[in-house]
């Protein structure tokens, strides 16, 4: 079954699409780098890194709407952390509040940090999200490994990415199965709960029991422990051209951030 | 060239937890033959399968395509890598078979851990498709493809190793009527030694000749196909069924 919110890979035939995994990936890693390592505050900065992505996502004819919807999943984790940075810094008071004898106070310097905090979680988001929409995994997961990420690491997320699909497949039908067997509303919290609990135990169970054979069908065709995949990318000079304008742009960004 | 390709004896397996599973089973495959394994849910069908290449290791005595793997003994790494070669074990639910990204990864596994050079395996994974009737999908990702095609692609990840001998977990299960019989046409085309577990008494008597009937743990009969599956008294006793069983009428 298709799960298109599982599946963000955006068909397309742009440049972007025809790059290499492995300058995608180390792109994207640079590109997360320059604006996590942003001072804050530092607006012009933002805006330039803004810019670039926006541009990026252009080049890879991903729709931009698509892209910037899928860019704010991160943003209530992000929201989260930062909730509590207004309060807790210092800095000139900008507007307090005493309820039941507290005092709250949002500072200036709070204000800044957390809208630094936000705009780096998402613009690392977008730029991730475009190098998810315009790679497919298969080809995702043959640049880690050519990048040498831990063995380990690759085979776990491809395991997941494989059989998460399976698992959701698995969670409808329990879904539906107990959908079919509760009439209406489907009875107090209590009762809903104590049926999720149970769902997401027989999905445990079933898990276990998948991962056994799973395994029993690796060992059947020859595995020993060590995992081997056959390297088929290829590195052009196109990949080398966007890898030095890349690299460009960014130092390019970060150094005008810091000298204006 | 050995006598038989399977040649089970006196095998009797249980589990950790003390369940038996197997009791004194014993069997011989000349090769080529294709032999049907039937028997009700829980009979040890699938615990056979799993001591056919090592992966579980009962008391008995072992031979695959004439290497042997002995008497509960824990076998040399040689060996269970040469069975594991020689026998292709194709799991009921093709989401179990299938774990890589692509259809391709999944093919190329088997031949990458038989140590082929990267050439070879291109060849096998190309050949293996085209064997089961599905070239051109080496790109697909295994959830993007319906049951029939991902239980033919399980096929094909087993033929890439070029065995000796196909074992076949319920091939039909869950197939359409149209994949199913596109699936047993697939099946006697291909020239291995088959031993074909299932519940599906039309395939069975479609595709192999000769069918042993397995409960309880026990092998209770051997013997041809269309000698057993028309003896109603011996397929209900062992909860099975004859391939034309009619609902005995009610009215």
């Amino acid at each position: 079954m298709r799960h298109t919110f599982l599946d963000r890979y955006h068909q397309g035939a742009s440049l972007i699409h025809r790059l290499d995994p492995r300058l995608k990936l180390l792109a994207t890693f640079l590109f997360v780098l320059a604006t996590t390592s942003t001072q804050p505050g530092a607006w012009l900065t933002f805006g330039l890194l803004a810019v670039v992505a926006f541009t990026a996502i252009l080049l890879s004819k991903v729709p931009l709407l698509d892209a910037l919807k899928h860019s704010t999943i991160a943003l209530p984790f992000a929201g989260m952390v930062a909730l509590s940075l207004p309060f807790t810094r210092g800095g000139q008071v900008l507007w307090s509040w005493q309820p039941f004898g507290w005092n709250l106070a949002v500072t200036d310097e709070g204000v800044i940090l957390f809208v630094t905090v936000i705009l780096k979680a998402w613009l690392s988001v977008m730029v991730s999200g475009l190098l998810i929409a315009t790679t497919p995994f298969a080809d995702l997961l043959l640049g880690m490994r050519a990048l040498r990420l831990p063995a380990v690491l690759v085979s776990t997320i491809s395991f997941m990415y494989r059989y998460l699909f399976v698992l959701v497949d698995e969670a409808m039908r329990l879904y539906t199965a107990r959908e079919a067997r509760s009439a209406g509303d489907g009875g107090s919290v209590w009762w809903r709960a104590r049926v999720l609990g149970g769902m997401v135990g027989s999905l445990f169970l079933r898990s276990y029991e998948r991962s056994e054979r799973i395994y029993a069908a690796m060992l059947s065709r020859g595995f020993g422990g060590e995992v081997r995949s056959l390297a088929r990318l290829g590195w052009r000079a196109v990949d080398t051209r966007a890898a030095v304008v890349w690299a460009a742009v960014l130092v390019t960004v970060v150094v005008v951030g810091r000298v204006v | 060239m050995p006598e038989y390709d399977i040649q089970i004896e006196n095998l009797s397996f249980a589990y950790p937890d003390g369940r038996r599973a197997l009791h004194g089973v014993s069997l011989s495959v000349c090769p080529g033959e294709k032999v049907a394994l039937v028997g009700p849910n829980g009979a040890g069908k699938s615990t056979l399968f799993l001591n056919l290449n090592g992966i579980l290791r009962g008391q008995g005595h072992v031979s695959v395509g004439g290497v042997s793997l002995g008497n509960g003994r824990a076998p040399r790494a040689e060996d269970l890598r040469q069975v594991r070669a020689r026998v292709g074990l194709v799991f009921q639910d093709p989401d179990d078979q299938l774990f890589s990204p692509t259809v391709f990864d999944d093919i190329a596994f088997g031949p990458l851990h038989l140590g082929l050079p990267p050439d070879e395996v291109r060849a096998r994974v190309a050949r293996a498709l085209d064997a089961v009737g599905m070239a051109g999908f080496d790109g697909q990702m295994p959830h993007h493809i319906s049951l029939g095609e991902r239980k033919r692609v399980a096929i094909a990840t087993v033929l890439a190793m070029d065995p000796q001998i196909l074992v076949l977990d319920e091939p039909s299960a869950g197939l359409d009527p149209r994949a199913r019989r596109s699936l047993i046409r697939l099946l006697r085309h291909l020239p291995q030694t088959m031993l074909v577990a299932s519940h599906d008494m039309r395939l069975v008597w479609d595709l192999c000749p000769r069918t042993v009937i397995l409960d309880r743990g026990r092998l209770v009969a051997d013997g041809p196909t269309a000698e057993l599956l028309q003896d109603a008294e011996l397929m209900e006793r062992h909860g099975l069924e004859t391939p034309g069983y009619q609902a005995p009428d009610v009215s």
